[in-house]
């Protein structure tokens, strides 16, 4: 079990055809995801590299594929009508990777969405979602997985299924930094802790799905063991989600929060801060998320172990 | 992207809030002159301001309210030329080469409104307090209940009537009630209109009655712009508002390089993808007793070039006594970021210790280029993990 996306969802990528979209396309490819077409206006009817077929719009591609879920690599400027133009072409799964977009196209996205209650929104400016597929062959970054799906732009081989687990458990892992994810995928990995679904909520201030309606997910889902729960500096998302956590979820949780030693004059302009009316530094968040009874962890090197202890996997034998 | 008080002021004052008087000067002269016709027009005092990205500047000396011109020529001849240092400058000071020279208002009351993208509500809001002219986060701190917030409608923005309902929870009476409205509501169109991520008067001044303005009137004094920089493609204008003067030297080159970089007081110098893994480097080489030199997220799809460019800045930065390369390969390519270790290492050479750890997309062939350029690289250490890079790193310093 996964949550939102699986070995059968039918994925396309908008912008197939740029240098990001071409490259991360086949990287899904190679991976086993089910890409079933792309999407560039003006390049209908020619295949990409991998035989995929190009289509003009995202609701004739979704007509011709039953596509379910789309990728999108759209440049910054035309990137958030993309998002709306997958949302009503019926699209349920839309991961935006796109860096850049402006945070006032944003607002806007964000409110003409509520007209698509069945449309999920991943990001933007993050590096997607994935539900790691069985390991058949090969090693380290050389091994050949299939029956996962992996939209965007993370190294595969790093995931681990949970069949292929040796401690048996996996966790769903929420993140707004991309990299910090893959830092957490590895750590689980290497402990023999698999993971169901990696989620990037991305960096930007107004954004799609949240940690909240990703912790519910996670806590619906059967095969999810634990979560690990990775934020930032800036915000109130990760204070009221481990309210949410205490609330709700029976789930251990592990938790960090990136930017410690981040100066503090650097952050943006001040009026930003103001209105959540509270602290938003990260030792705030983390003191926050310890009243919460979540394991916090001090260092970004001991997320795995630390979620290994709270699922009492033992983090010294690994496998 | 920040902009200079005088060029808030025109987008305000275009936008058609009402700003005092007054002129940009460069020159003594003409701040001179500018002081002369506004005394001419009638004005019984003049404020004479430093034009720089840092607050503080009161307190510094940087701003002179005079009641004559050779008071203005004086003030003027002070700060033109001169290094402001206060609280939020880098210790060496910001020089300054511009001063507002705007006519004196008369205060009855002093109010605060901004406009900011409100993240937990996913859209903009403005906020507003009866406490203006003082430091807001103070008042945030101490009395949150005097600060009021109103979040715009996400696709049509601020609404009339919601500015006017906030005039009267300020307290507002009379002509000063529709004075009020009008002004947030071109503050909003301009926020909108611009791309802003912060357009704030404070304070915002209620003049005494007078002749012409029966219940005072709604002036602007001072404001403060900044603006989304993902958006500087389709806002030229302000684009040009640009001030590299203002900036930092190896801030600017890493930005014109498309680097996110933020200098900082230690001796470790940082090259990692991604600004959560950055930062999270930053937390965990001060967990292990070091102090990062450097925040710099080289990003996705930073081109080798780029990634040369920053090791020349990072190598550059005065007192780096190490360097830790941090990449976990997602869009970025591992490969790329070895061969920029490389080109910096003919180019530069590295004389201090580098601790390099990759992992992620295309981790083997980047390990296939670091093995062949070995030789040209003798102070590389090679990492596992985050933990060993760190340790590894941090001994190296320690040691030197």
């Amino acid at each position: 079990m996964s949550i939102l996306v699986n070995g059968s969802t039918k994925v396309i990528c908008q912008g197939i055809t740029g240098a990001s979209g071409a490259f991360h396309t086949k990287g899904c490819v190679d991976y086993g995801t089910k890409m079933v077409g792309g999407v560039t206006p003006g390049k209908g009817g020619q295949t990409d590299a991998n035989g995929l077929p190009i289509f003009d719009t995202v609701s004739e591609a979704v007509r011709s594929t039953g596509a379910e879920a789309s990728m999108i690599f759209v440049p910054p400027p035309f990137a958030g009508d993309a998002i709306l133009e997958a949302a009503d072409a019926g699209v349920d799964v839309i991961c935006c990777i796109t860096e850049g977009i402006p945070v006032q196209d944003m607002v806007r996205v964000r409110a003409r969405l509520e007209a698509y209650p069945d449309s999920v929104l991943i990001g933007p400016n993050c590096p997607g979602i994935i539900t790691p597929g069985r390991r058949v062959s090969g090693e380290g970054s050389n091994a050949v997985f299939e029956g996962g799906c992996k939209i965007g732009i993370m190294p595969g081989y790093i995931h681990t299924a949970k069949e292929d687990a040796a401690s048996g458990k996996a966790v769903g892992i929420i993140s707004r930094s991309g990299t910090l994810t893959y830092e957490a995928v590895w750590q689980t990995s290497v402990l023999g802790i698999g993971q169901t679904t990696c989620v990037g909520i991305g960096g930007d201030p107004v954004r799609g799905m949240g940690f909240i309606e990703l912790l519910e997910r996670f806590g619906d889902d059967p095969e999810t063991d634990g979560i690990v729960m990775i934020g930032e500096i800036g915000g109130q998302d990760e204070t009221l989600a481990g309210q949410w956590i205490k609330d709700n979820l029976s789930k251990p949780v592990a938790a960090f929060i990136a930017g410690r030693t981040a100066p503090p004059g650097k952050r943006m302009g001040h009026a930003g801060a103001i209105i959540g009316g509270a602290d938003d530094t990260a030792q705030a968040k983390m003191d926050a998320l310890r009243d919460c009874g979540i394991d916090v962890c001090e260092s970004p090197a001991t997320l795995g172990t630390t979620m290994a202890a709270a699922m009492g996997v033992d983090a010294a034998a690994p496998a | 992207m920040k902009i200079h008080e005088y060029q808030a002021r025109a987008l305000l004052s275009d936008g058609g809030v009402p700003v005092p008087d007054g002129a940009m000067v460069e020159t003594v002269e003409a701040a001179r002159e500018t002081a002369q016709a506004l005394f001419d027009a009638g004005t019984s005092i003049v404020v004479v301001k430093a034009q720089v990205h840092a607050g503080g500047r009161g307190k510094a000396g940087f701003v002179k309210v005079v009641s004559s011109v050779d008071e203005a020529v004086e003030a003027a001849t002070f700060m033109l030329g001169n290094t402001m240092v206060s609280p939020q400058t880098p210790p060496e000071g910001i020089a300054v080469t511009q001063v507002l020279v705007a006519a004196g208002v008369d205060i009855e009351r002093e109010l605060y409104v901004a406009i900011t993208t409100d993240r937990m509500r996913r859209t903009n809001s403005l906020i507003a307090s009866a406490e203006g002219g003082v430091e807001i986060e103070q008042v945030a701190h101490d009395r949150p209940e005097a600060i009021l917030t109103v979040p715009l409608h996400p696709l049509d923005g601020l609404r009339a009537w919601q500015a006017t309902d906030l005039a009267f929870k300020l307290g507002l009476t009379g002509k000063q009630v529709r004075q009020f409205t009008a002004v947030c509501m071109r503050l909003a169109e301009v926020f909108l209109n611009t791309d802003a991520s912060l357009a704030e008067i404070n304070p915002l001044v209620i003049t005494p009655a007078s002749d012409a303005h029966s219940d005072g009137q709604v002036v602007a004094i001072d404001a403060k712009f900044n603006f989304d920089d993902n958006a500087m493609f389709r806002q030229k204008a302000i684009a040009d508002c640009f001030d590299p003067a203002a900036e930092d030297p190896d801030e600017l080159r890493a930005n014109q390089a498309g680097l996110s970089f933020v200098s900082l007081d230690g001796d470790i110098g940082c090259l990692v993808n991604g600004a959560g893994l950055a930062m999270s480097t930053m937390d965990i080489i001060k967990l292990h007793g070091g102090e990062p030199a450097n925040f710099l997220d080289v990003g996705g799809d930073a081109s080798q070039e780029a990634v040369t460019e920053a090791f020349r800045i990072i190598l550059g930065e005065d007192g780096c006594k190490g360097v830790l390369v941090n990449i976990f390969g997602g869009i970025m390519q591992c490969d790329r970021i070895a061969h920029a270790i490389v080109a910096a290492a003919e180019e530069v050479g590295f004389t201090v210790p580098l601790v390099v750890r990759l992992e992620g997309t295309n981790v083997e062939a980047a390990r296939v280029v670091l093995d062949e350029a070995a030789t040209r690289l003798p102070t590389m250490i090679t990492a596992t993990d985050l933990e060993d890079a760190a340790a590894k790193v941090c001994q190296a310093v320690a040691t030197v």
